[in-house]
């Protein structure tokens, strides 16, 4: 076993070895634009990139015309919701999402208020998933879409998809999902899940980085967005810029592997998440955040009441973890998404979250397990707050001295 | 963010962790910082009253490696001062000696500011006045 640990799948994934040699030969010999139709290089391009878009058609069952390739899924997220902003224009201005959201979904959707939109932000329920019931009370004459997350980043929550497109489809908006954390990790099927706009990330399901894709709906209804980058009107016009060839190869392999591989992968990822899970749950006040029931197999995130993240990350510098606590960032907040589930902001300040992934094995996930026991055990005997808890006190009586 | 050599080796073998009885009236305690900020630190002095000297000093906190460190070298600094060396430390005395970054800057004010609340404390108990904080 080789130290660091890497246990922050969520934040990015390695790149898998069969990846990288789909995309070598597209970075040397094969180096042809995708654009190029009148010689064998841009064929060679073109071929390489049709294969890739069958690769993900075939992962979340949709049509290979219906994707287009993007830098990520940051630029996915902004394409689908400022794209349909102008393009649905017409008919109406108001979007309904969540505050769970990534900011790649939540700051796209402050630019529309800034260009004269509206947004809804739900807040969800306490185990982080949106109630539908929420959604269909939000919706106005006004709603041209709703854009909630299939899977959580943080928590790993995974919303009811098929309950949010039925209540799209029954009031006629777009049903935009966010599967960034959901595509290769679990079943995403745009049709049976009901779903109009779907952005998907290359660097998270071991493919590369700076590569990714939207999912637009050709048929019923027939969807469109409105380019937010001009130029040579690639990707049906929806996305210009010479295609990232090497990247797209190695997006649709990285597709292709998660597709072979989910059944046998969901079930060892998810027996040792619930090792991890059940081992660190025997420590005190320990808090598993999130619903467990509507999960991805591969995360957990847990507060250990009364230690502070940071402090505990530091404890554990072998294991690459992140926490919800705020001194991690440079923002002074803890989590938003921890927060909106509800948790106070010393419990937030207490997560560690721990991402499985396809190259974790049992040896690590041994290894992590003792030495978070281990460090979560020295902080709290250097914890005034444990002391205070273990003698009885109610912290919340307490006058805090804030800074 | 890279921790410096002495914010480890506080982190890893903390000085001074424990309790002092609060209630003996040769104890001052201070509490600062609050769970929702992410720090709590709580600073006890034990004083001896014919010397006015710090014979004992301890911490507990919840915090970042920063805070930890913090508190730790200033129950280090605390024993053998008087109070009036003691209310003397500045917090950018612990910025230098730990290397702390900007950012975190404002563990050393919250160590300072315990420093100054477990005097306060310790003085109140023995009918003086507090001191301006
Ligand atoms: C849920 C979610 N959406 C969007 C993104 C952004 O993806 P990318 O890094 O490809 O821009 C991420 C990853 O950071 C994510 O987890």
């Amino acid at each position: 076993m080789n130290l660091p640990i890497y246990l922050d799948n969520n934040a990015t994934t390695p790149m898998d070895p069969r990846v990288l040699e789909a995309m070598m030969p597209y970075m040397t010999n094969l180096y042809g634009n995708a654009a190029s139709r009148n010689h064998s290089f841009g064929w060679a391009a073109e071929e390489a990139v049709d294969y890739a878009r069958e690769q993900i058609a075939k992962l979340i069952n949709c049509s290979p015309k219906e994707i287009i390739f993007t830098s990520g899924a940051t630029e996915s997220d902004n394409l689908a919701i400022k794209g349909a902003f102008e393009m649905y224009a017409s008919e109406g201005n108001h979007i309904i999402t969540c505050k769970t959201e990534h900011k790649a979904v939540l700051d796209a959707c402050k630019r529309v208020e800034k260009a004269g939109g509206e947004v809804t932000y739900l807040d969800p329920q306490a185990d982080g998933r949106v109630k539908l019931e929420d959604i269909e009370n939000a919706i106005t004459d006004k709603t041209i879409m709703v854009s909630i997350m299939y899977a959580n980043n943080e928590i790993g929550v995974v919303q009811d998809i098929k309950g949010i497109s039925a209540i799209c489809r029954k009031h006629n908006i777009l049903c935009m999902t966010d599967a960034v954390q959901a595509v290769g990790k679990i079943p995403v099927d745009v049709q049976a899940d009901g779903i109009d706009l779907l952005a998907l990330s290359g660097h998270k399901i071991y493919g590369p980085k700076g590569v990714g894709a939207l999912y637009v709906r050709r048929k019923n209804p027939r969807v469109k967005v409105t380019a937010q980058i001009d130029g040579g009107g690639h990707e049906r016009g929806m996305r210009s810029g010479t295609l990232n060839v090497p990247g797209i190869v190695g997006l649709g392999k990285a597709c292709q592997l998660c597709n072979d591989e989910m059944e046998s992968e969901t079930a060892r990822l998810s027996g040792m998440r619930d090792k991890l899970e059940k081992e660190l749950s025997q420590l005190e006040e320990s808090y598993i955040n999130g619903s467990v029931e509507h999960r991805l197999p591969h995360i957990s995130n847990i507060s250990f009441t009364y230690v502070e993240g940071e402090g505990l990350m530091m404890g554990v510098k072998d294991i690459a973890v992140s926490s919800g606590s705020a001194c991690t960032s440079a923002s002074l907040e803890p989590s938003y998404v921890l927060k909106a589930l509800g948790l106070s902001d010393d419990l937030a300040h207490s997560s560690l979250r721990f991402g499985l992934g396809r190259f974790t094995t049992e040896e690590e996930v041994d290894y992590a397990i003792n030495h978070v026991k281990e460090a979560v055990t020295k902080l709290r005997e250097m914890s005034p707050l444990w002391e205070m808890f273990k003698d009885g006190i109610d912290l919340s009586t307490i006058e805090w001295e804030e800074h | 963010m890279a921790y410096s050599d002495k914010v480890i080796d506080h982190y890893n073998n903390p000085r001074n962790v424990g309790t002092l009885d609060k209630e003996k009236k040769s104890v001052g305690t201070g509490l600062v910082g609050a769970p929702e900020c992410g720090d709590v630190m709580r600073l006890q002095i034990e004083v001896d009253e014919e010397t006015n000297e710090i014979k004992d000093a301890k911490f507990k906190t919840f915090g970042c490696g920063s805070a930890i460190a913090s508190s730790s070298l200033a129950t280090e600094w605390l024993k053998g001062k008087t109070i009036d060396e003691a209310l003397a430390i500045d917090n950018m005395e612990i910025v230098e000696e730990l290397a702390l970054p900007p950012v975190k800057i404002h563990c050393s004010v919250l160590a300072e500011d315990a420093i100054k609340h477990a005097i306060n404390d310790y003085r109140e108990k023995n009918g003086l006045e507090p001191l301006e904080k």
